[in-house]
């Protein structure tokens, strides 16, 4: 007999309430029951970092938690980001700099340099490198993710004052 | 579904906690998950119960008490990483910490954590044997200590008893520490480390040194101290000739070997970490003349 329980769960500020199994990872129940794809699953033990999610605005593994450890908590997925179909700053950077091809480390980045923005708003090309350590690219060689990060980073701290 | 199924527990207590792992066959202890779920989404790891330890909130603490730091088991690597007090009774923690895995890995990941996975090149490890770290072990039983050199029992394997787990640590902080240092090889930031150094050294009042602690970590299934060099440093000048001879010695260190690393390799990474860490701590002790 399959080991379940009752979490809640809010996703994006939106709640949820599922019975799942207990072992079930948290990218799997973001995925397969929720339906949000956005968040790619790519070696599921902790690697390539592409699962990256906030958990109460923390980045955190998603293949590396279970979604019953999620329960009463707040979770934010690269499907967070853009309002109204309009990219947001950080988004709009990697498109203008070239900081993606094939997309599929993306959202993991994006959630990683959304935690690290909001608490470092001024950072050297230095930093941005070492907050990147855990995300690995396979396309780029990562210059255009590094430039998309330090001109994101310029703009809002433009549109904060 | 990657693990296979187990039944899941999570204990707010210590208590409850105790007793479902005296209870229970075939247990794994979940603390920050940033080791133990890769190996159960390998099916390396194939528990009937795991016991998640990150609603017990009492294994959760930094206190600093007279010349002791004591760190609960499931303190986040990122809460020792960012705390005031580490920051001022034991930066070096810090700076060890910032090799460990990455921020993502560090959110989530705990000291106890990486002290019971025991990887022989986790940083922690190393910090542990530098600062003689106790461990605090609890059963339903009851409780004892562990010094750090006992609780490494082989590779990857700690000396806790099934019933038993971790939780807490106790690092002794020698007053009179002047300078430190941390110096490790690794492929890529944020591996686990070939071979790592530690260094901690204080100086008498003629500017020779007085104490010395290295912490050795790549050569053996967990970190050493080898207490031969660090005996032999006491007394001497803190000069280039006496950091070579030091350094010539951590050479001579028997060490393993693996698929991708020799032991010539471990041990010539041994003798220029060692000269490093010792040039950097007595580089240190320059600026905090006091301790």
């Amino acid at each position: 007999m399959a080991d379940t329980r009752s979490i809640n769960v809010t996703v994006n500020g939106k709640p949820h309430t599922a019975t799942i199994e207990t072992r079930m990872t948290l990218v799997d129940f973001l995925r397969h029951e929720l339906k949000l794809t956005g968040t790619h699953v790519g070696c599921e033990h902790g690697v390539c970092g592409a699962c990256t999610v906030l958990v109460n605005g923390i980045s955190a593994r998603a293949c590396l938690m279970l979604a019953v450890q999620c329960d009463g908590q707040q979770i934010a997925t690269v499907e967070s980001l853009a309002t109204g179909g309009k990219l947001n700053e950080l988004q709009q950077a990697f498109q203008d700099n070239h900081g993606l091809q094939c997309g599929f480390c993306t959202p993991g980045m994006l959630m990683t340099l959304t935690e690290f923005l909001r608490d470092k708003p001024n950072p050297t090309e230095t930093e941005v490198r070492e907050a990147l350590t855990g995300n690995l690219c396979r396309c780029t060689g990562y210059q255009g993710i590094v430039d998309a990060a330090l001109d994101a980073a310029k703009k809002m701290r433009e549109a904060a004052t | 579904m990657k693990p296979a199924p187990f039944t899941y527990h999570d204990p707010r207590t210590l208590g409850d906690a105790t007793a479902l792992l005296a209870k229970n066959d075939n247990v794994r202890v979940l603390a920050g998950g940033q080791s133990l779920v890769p190996m159960m989404n390998f099916r390396y790891a194939m528990p009937d119960h795991l016991i998640d330890l990150n609603k017990v909130s009492e294994l959760s603490y930094i206190r600093v008490e007279k010349d002791k730091l004591k760190i609960g088991a499931m303190t986040r690597q990122r809460d020792i990483e960012f705390s005031a007090d580490i920051g001022k009774h034991c930066p070096l923690l810090q700076t060890a910490l910032t090799h460990v895995g990455h921020r993502q890995t560090r959110n989530r990941g705990t000291l106890g954590g990486s002290l019971c996975h025991l990887d022989p090149s986790a940083e922690l490890a190393n910090m542990a044997a530098l600062f003689s770290a106790t461990m605090h072990v609890v059963s339903k039983r009851g409780a004892r200590d562990i010094a750090f050199a006992d609780f490494a029992a082989g590779y990857m394997t700690t000396a806790l008893e099934p019933d038993e787990l971790l939780a807490g640590v106790t690092l002794s902080l020698p007053q009179k520490t002047q300078g430190h240092a941390f110096e490790e090889f690794a492929r890529r930031h944020g591996d686990f480390a070939i071979v790592a150094c530690s260094v901690r050294m204080a100086l008498d009042a003629q500017g020779n040194i007085s104490d010395a602690a290295i912490a050795l970590s790549g050569l053996s299934h967990a970190p050493i101290r080898p207490t031969a060099i660090e005996t032999a440093l006491r007394g001497q000048k803190p000069d280039a000739a006496t950091f070579k001879a030091a350094a010539a010695e951590a050479e001579k260190i028997d060490a393993i070997t693996d698929a991708y690393v020799t032991t010539a390799y471990r041990q010539h990474l041994a003798r220029v970490l060692t000269h490093r860490a010792l040039e950097q701590a007595a580089a240190k002790t320059k600026e905090n003349p006091h301790g």
